[in-house]
């Protein structure tokens, strides 16, 4: 059974289910037995969960219009040169 | 927008349907320059980098393979953009940081050790990132070293998968995985520390 540390090597894999079945199983026995391990992953686990809810605060000032007018022309011109599907 | 939604807009431009050129532009023009903030720091920079990054988008449109793709196509293009722009300025070269520098600290209490950690479980499950807690993830993230920046911004906040953000970045999927795990470890470790002080009152 993997210890301590050889757990907290492989926390990111565990936790996005990207371990063989027998690793993921092993970790999971470790962790059960293991009061500071199962905090540091609800930890890491409440992290990522955090991260999949950040916006940068700042946002993109309005676009101005010229620049606008540019995109649809690039966007344009590629559908001109590309011809019809 | 969900991944649906953006990969519809794809195919849509890509048959040539101009109304659907403003939703697509909105909705990535706010992806890019926000990569470009977290990656540049600066608000001027990130406006200039959005800007060449979507002109380069758009030029090269047929260039689309698979519109199930597009995310991490126009964000390969962002990040090609900032790269452009730091070449510009120096930087130095950044090394890999080694697990133990991460390892959580343990106390000795009598013959238990435990860990050093704020009250996570104090989070509700539906915690909502907000206020000072949103400010700290803010700063965590924008403290980590480009390397790590770069592959948490992909993985985590815009939930690239490993393949992905490996094809974005032009790493191994191994090198993915190794920096996401270090990277999401300092985030954590700058969140916990928030935590504590805060829980402490």
């Amino acid at each position: 059974m993997p210890d301590c540390k050889e757990v907290f090597a492989l926390l990111s894999q565990y936790i996005d289910h990207e371990l063989p079945d027998g690793l993921c199983e092993e970790m999971e026995r470790h962790i059960a037995g293991c009061a500071p391990c199962v905090e540091f992953v609800e930890s890491l686990r409440r992290t990522v969960a955090l991260c999949h809810q950040f916006r940068a605060e700042d946002r993109p000032g309005p676009l101005p219009a010229s620049v606008q007018q540019e995109l649809l022309s690039a966007y344009r011109q590629m559908l001109a040169a590309r011809g019809p599907l | 927008m969900s991944k649906e939604n953006e990969v519809e807009l794809a195919r849509r431009l890509m048959r040539g349907e101009a109304a659907a050129f403003e939703p697509f532009l909105e909705l990535f023009r706010g992806k890019v320059f926000q990569y470009a903030l977290l990656m540049c720091g600066q608000r001027e920079d990130a406006e200039e980098v959005a800007q060449e990054a979507l002109l380069k988008v758009f030029q090269n449109f047929d260039q689309l393979r698979e519109p199930e793709r597009v995310r991490p196509w126009v964000l390969r293009i962002a990040r090609n953009a900032c790269y452009m722009k730091r070449r510009k300025s120096v930087f130095a070269p950044e090394e890999e940081i080694s697990l133990d520098a991460l390892l959580p600290e343990f106390q000795q209490n009598g013959g238990q050790r435990r860990l050093e950690i704020a009250d996570w479980s104090a989070l509700p499950d539906s915690q909502v990132l907000q206020g000072e807690l949103r400010e700290a993830l803010d700063r965590a993230i924008r403290e980590l070293p480009e390397i790590y920046r770069s592959v948490i911004l992909l993985r985590d906040v815009e939930e690239l998968s490993g393949e992905e953000a490996a094809e974005v970045l032009d790493v191994s999927l191994d090198v993915v995985k190794t920096r996401l795990h270090r990277a999401r470890l300092m985030v954590r470790k700058k969140l916990d520390a928030y935590l504590r002080r805060v829980q402490k009152g």
